[in-house]
């Protein structure tokens, strides 16, 4: 089982970039996982799948991939727990789009009560998360935010959490399942 | 099929709907934010879902290259949107603008 990235490989691997030294090997993993995100989103976008249109993209993205690949995978340095990423992450998105419809009806309730604003509290809660890596918590984040009655005010590399809840039904449920599951994507449980 | 579109996209509008009221409706800066920034997000993914299940109608490649692309816009819209209100409720934060509470004998606004 591959350990996330510790923040001082992560440090080590951002001064790596900076300063354009970047170990061959780290370069083809970032080539590898580049490479066929760029390609599929050309076929997509082009949608010609005529041999000049293809050797264009080709081109093209090699060219891309290989100058700037450590823009889209900075932190990457196991291609296994980055496979394993791509394949928890789209198990995650359905749970995430149903939490975000079930919150969305209760704030939709919430907006049409005639006594709204005896119903609603907004209070800003606060809590330390788990989660480690930045992905992670940037994620973590980004859907603190999609589900309706939260929004991330404040995230601290560690972790510290900073939230405005709109009620105190909202604000419950917070770090809570959401988190777990995160924690099992980014295989930090 | 239609009637599916038809239906996604109504429930697209009630959702839109309820987040121009909620930016009425809502006492302050803050708790406007829940409604606007997220209420928009369901609503146009259900909308754009409609949109790309129509047009997946007569079933060829042109057409799924499109759903795909409508798709895409839902991805970075997801992306984009928390992001962005998290940048504006940042900015109100800093600007120390300060979040309405509850009135302690609950008498309302």
């Amino acid at each position: 089982m591959p350990q996330p990235p510790t923040p001082e490989e992560r440090y080590e691997a951002e001064a790596q970039v900076i300063s354009g030294q970047v170990r061959p090997a780290r370069r083809a993993y970032t080539f590898i996982f580049t490479f066929p995100t760029l390609m599929a989103l050309w076929v997509v976008l082009s949608g010609r799948f005529d041999t000049f249109h293809l050797t264009l993209g080709v081109i093209s993205c090699a060219l891309v991939s290989f100058f700037s690949g450590d823009l889209l995978f900075p932190h990457a340095p196991h291609p296994r727990l980055t496979l394993r990423l791509w394949w928890r992450f789209p198990l995650y998105v359905p749970w995430l789009l149903y939490q975000i419809f079930l919150a969305n009806l209760h704030l939709l309730y919430l907006t049409f009560h005639p006594r709204m604003p005896e119903l609603i509290d907004p209070h800003m809660v606060r809590f330390r998360s788990k989660l480690k890596s930045e992905m992670a918590l940037l994620a973590f984040a980004n859907s603190i935010t999609l589900t309706p009655g939260t929004i991330t005010v404040r995230v601290s590399p560690d972790g510290d959490f900073v939230v405005h809840a709109i009620d105190r039904f909202s604000g419950e449920a917070l770090p809570g399942e959401m988190e777990a599951r995160l924690a099992r994507t980014f295989g930090e449980d | 099929m239609n009637l599916a579109v038809t239906i996604i996209l109504g429930v697209g509008l009630v959702f839109f709907l309820g987040g121009a009221v909620g930016i009425l409706r809502f006492p302050d800066f803050y708790s406007r934010l829940h409604p606007a920034g997220k209420m928009d997000t369901l609503g146009s993914f259900l909308m754009l879902g409609a949109l790309a299940l129509y047009h997946l109608h007569p079933f060829t490649l042109d057409n799924v290259l499109v759903a795909i692309k409508i798709a895409l816009i839902v991805v970075f819209y997801f992306l984009a949107s928390p992001t962005a209100t998290h940048a504006i409720v940042d900015a109100g934060i800093r600007a120390g603008q300060a979040a309405w509470q509850k009135p302690k004998q609950g008498a309302g606004s």
